[in-house]
């Protein structure tokens, strides 16, 4: 019988055959939050359920990665109020600049093949990447899980997306996630599982833009099969292969050799068109970072399009790694030398400015261009401000510009 | 008699409640005073205990933030009725015992600033001498939004939903 990745792994976490549109009690192999929500789910635990302690410490893991360091007295107890909980609760964190949590679960090998991992947030999708199934739950559901250790979900029928050929120069892993979002729509994926097939060749960081960007269509998880990097770099169990002759909720089609640069415009993260469309247009800060696209290959390929030449003087530009092995691999080379000494700023390894409350918020009117997931309107500071969502060369391109530009055409 | 606010499709968490505004954020206030703040400023003042929000399509969409939930439930809104719900936002307002609905076939015919009357009891929503009937709740949803939220309901059945 052929199944799909996530009723594999939900067989597997529940030692029987699953198959999708059950409901099911599983207990997930980690679940992770992060500083923007423990501490709610401390008082959930605490008030709510009446307990002082979690059923299995071992399943849990806390980043403090939103607003880190803390930019207020509030943000800074609210932290103080996690890193008590967790040193009573013998739970693993990572402190203040290890890097955005999704970054770190992965590096840290946290995330594995095959496991079932849920956080207290969105882009939970994102450890796909490495054949996990991630999801994202709101504080109750993840304080239930504190409280028992389980939780109840239904097990997502899968939408595949079959890719052919390799990017062409100037085009990468952004421009397929931002495209996939352009064909399926800001809902075209709700409550189910995105497949991502025909990309064994992908490296690891181009896997995780993908996945991060799974729920940005509804996705409840985002996977690629663990192939090529990632076998070599995780151990992948015997049980986690597709099989050829799975039928799938939805195929999609895309042909990465007639792919050009995409672009999202404010405010919906599907109203991407071809970056010749806006080409021109002006605007104000770049930020290159996040969970989508804050590594050190998407910092690489900004710093070998800027080489040598200086960032337009009408425009700021923000670079806010993902995480700090992310940044010590930036330094290990030219690359955020060369960044640097182009005029753009580093800040602390984090979610940055993504969510607009901290190291980059926009002000009235402000037009960002962010490597980041999600454009909607407030998202990063003022309602009055815009965000386009790009890959990190459209990014570099433009910074050099000072208006958008296709990175094809320096 | 409570009033319709209706909106249209996609309404992100984001617009619900800013991220800049969570009580993460803002630890003294009320998350309620929040809610539309910057996307709705008419429901942010005038919206009261009972009214009804009517939606398109993928209500909710964005974040896994339950304060945007959170902020609804204290807000005291009746219910949601939209044409569909994005996943995340969906289980927590189960888990908040915040009723949604999903009915594709009664937004349309509804209006901003309608007075209705919505009667859960029998499924149906009065609005302008007509009576249009709304879908049952899922009995797996509809178990925990009876029973309180899910907190209430691990609570009183010693069991998750489900197990
Ligand atoms: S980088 Fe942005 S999208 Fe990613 S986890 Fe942080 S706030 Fe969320």
């Amino acid at each position: 019988m052929s199944q799909t990745l996530t009723e594999k792994i939900f067989s597997n976490a529940l030692g029987r055959v699953v198959q999708a549109g059950e409901i099911v009690v599983v207990q997930p192999d980690v679940v992770m939050s992060h500083d923007s929500l423990t501490p709610g789910i401390i008082d959930i635990l605490q008030n709510d359920f009446g307990r002082a302690s979690v059923q299995n410490p071992d399943q849990l893991v806390f980043s403090f990665d939103h607003v880190a360091p803390a930019s207020t007295v509030g943000t800074a107890e609210n932290q103080n109020k996690v890193r008590a909980f967790a040193r009573r609760n013998n739970i693993r964190f990572f402190e203040v600049g290890r890097g955005i949590c999704h970054q770190v679960l992965i590096e840290e090998g946290i995330a594995q093949p095959g496991f079932i991992v849920l956080g207290a947030d969105s882009h939970s999708t994102s450890y796909g990447a490495v054949g996990a199934f991630g999801s994202g739950m709101g504080s109750t559901d993840v304080a239930a899980i504190w409280a028992t250790g389980k939780t109840w979900l239904r097990v997502p029928e899968t939408l595949q997306i079959q890719v052919r050929g390799k990017f062409q120069p100037g085009v990468g892993p952004k421009d397929l996630a931002l495209r996939i979002g352009r064909e399926l729509s800001i809902s075209g994926a709700t409550y189910l599982t995105i497949e991502y097939h025909g990309l064994d060749w992908l490296p690891l960081h181009g896997r995780q833009t993908l996945c991060s960007m799974a729920v940005e269509l509804g996705a409840k998880a985002g996977i690629v099969p663990p192939s090529g990097e990632i076998r070599k770099r995780f151990t992948v169990p015997d049980w986690l292969f597709v099989d050829p002759d799975t039928s799938y909720y939805r195929t999609l089609e895309i042909n990465l050799e007639t792919l050009e640069p995409q672009i999202a415009i404010p405010h919906a993260v599907d109203h991407v068109v071809d970056i010749s469309k806006v080409a021109g247009r002006k605007f104000d800060q770049i930020f290159l970072g996040t969970c989508t696209n804050g590594r050190y290959e998407d910092l690489r390929e900004a710093a070998l399009i800027i080489k040598g030449q200086q960032i337009s003087e009408l425009v700021r530009f923000i670079i806010t790694p993902a995480s700090s092995h992310e940044l010590l691999r930036a330094m290990a080379d030219d690359t955020l030398s060369t960044l640097i000494a182009a005029g753009a700023v580093i800040s602390t390894p984090g979610c940055g400015a993504c969510m607009g409350r901290h190291q980059g918020t926009l002000g009235k009117n402000d037009v960002c261009l962010s490597t980041g997931n999600r454009n909607f309107k407030g998202r990063m500071g003022d309602p009055t401000s815009q965000i386009y969502l790009v890959s990190p060369a459209v990014a570099a391109a433009s910074a050099i510009r000072g208006v958008i530009t296709d990175p094809r055409s320096l | 008699m409570v009033h319709i606010w209706k909106f249209g499709d996609d309404i992100d968490t984001d617009q619900i409640v800013p991220g800049r505004y969570a009580p993460y954020m803002r630890p003294n206030e009320d998350v309620a005073d929040a809610a539309f703040i910057e996307a709705h400023p008419e429901f942010n003042k005038q919206a009261v205990a009972g009214d009804i929000i009517v939606a398109g399509e993928n209500f909710g969409c964005g974040s896994s933030r339950e304060y945007a939930v959170l902020a609804l439930k204290r807000r005291q809104i009746g219910a949601i009725i939209a044409k569909s719900f994005a996943r995340i936002f969906y289980r927590n307002a189960i888990n908040l015992g915040l009723t949604l609905i999903e009915a594709p076939q009664v937004v349309d015919r509804l209006s901003d600033l309608d007075f209705c009357t919505l009667d859960l009891e029998e499924n149906r929503l009065i609005v302008r001498n007509s009576i249009l009937r709304l879908p049952e709740i899922p009995p797996f949803a509809r178990e925990i939004i009876n029973a309180g939220g899910l907190v209430a309901y691990i609570q009183t059945n010693g069991r998750l939903p489900g197990e």
